[in-house]
């Protein structure tokens, strides 16, 4: 398959491959131990520091985790114009510090978000795991930029920039 | 194995190989014979002949043949749809993550602070 790296010398380089036709994994490592990666990914405060980077250019209108089995997250971005586009889901499956698991309900061909947490000699190795229903599911949604959908066209101009 | 059956899986399946990726990279310097492109990844005529007819399949490439020679050169257009999504997905997680290790340094860093470190 498919993998693209950073070049050689980043610190801890970000892979992404497609695993098969119907799944996207990002891997990348995270000089801490599980739980705190895990309380980064889990609580409001420090979720929300890191999942919209400023370079990615969208403002993060609220954010609401309810972080439990069954419990609905909502992200609201702004897309000015006094327009907003909302991402949500439930959490099935919270094992700390090692497995977070939701689903993807802002369209019907959504996927089951997953990531794991493997500690190793104090470095936690990260997976992040997209499993869509089919094929097509995951082509149209990563086609346009991390299941965003085309109105953020503008995005892919933005990311460009990047790196 | 996974079925392929679109343009972009096709391509994705050619480009799977370490190869056949090298030969993309080299013809995106300059076009190359069959012969060339065997010499210069140590490899016999047949093998090389099977990964470019692989990536002229894909579209990824296209090849003509003048008088005894088959040069290759790249397909018009041929890595930017493929390429792209990929490289775009990667840089949002990259910058993602970058700000994710600041977020646990600082955890590290107050969890230092407290003194109350396991």
């Amino acid at each position: 398959m498919v993998e693209r790296s950073e070049p050689e010398g980043a610190k801890h380089p970000t892979s992404v491959q497609r695993k098969s036709d119907r799944e996207v994994v990002v891997r990348r490592i995270f000089d801490a131990p599980a739980r705190l990666v895990f309380e980064a990914w889990t609580r409001p405060e420090l979720f929300r520091q890191w999942w919209v980077p400023k370079s990615i250019g969208l403002v993060l209108l609220s954010l609401d985790q309810d972080v439990r089995v069954g419990g609905a997250y909502r992200l609201v971005f702004d897309l000015g114009d006094s327009k907003t586009m909302a991402f949500f889901g439930k959490y099935i499956e919270v094992t700390p510090p090692s497995r977070l698991s939701w689903t993807n309900e802002e369209s019907d061909d959504g996927a089951v978000t997953t990531v794991t947490f493997e500690e190793k000699d104090g470095q936690t190795h990260l997976t992040f795991s997209e499993l869509y229903s089919t094929k097509e599911a995951l082509d149209r949604n990563i086609g346009s930029t991390e299941g965003l959908p085309e109105q953020f066209a503008q995005l892919d101009a933005l990311l460009q920039t990047l790196g | 194995m996974v079925q392929y059956s679109s343009r972009l899986d096709i391509s994705f399946a050619a480009l799977s190989d370490a190869t056949r990726r090298g030969v993309i990279e080299q013809l995106w310097r300059e076009d190359a014979s069959i012969t060339e492109l065997a010499e210069r990844f140590r490899m016999t005529l047949t093998g090389m002949k099977k990964h470019v007819s692989v990536l002229e399949q894909a579209g990824l490439i296209t090849t003509e043949k003048v008088g005894r020679v088959r040069t290759c050169r790249l397909g018009q257009g041929a890595l930017d749809e493929e390429w792209a999504w990929l490289e775009r997905y990667r840089r949002m997680w990259t910058a993602r993550f970058d700000a994710l290790d600041k977020v646990v340094e600082e955890l590290k860093r107050k969890e230092r602070d407290d003194g109350r470190k396991k």
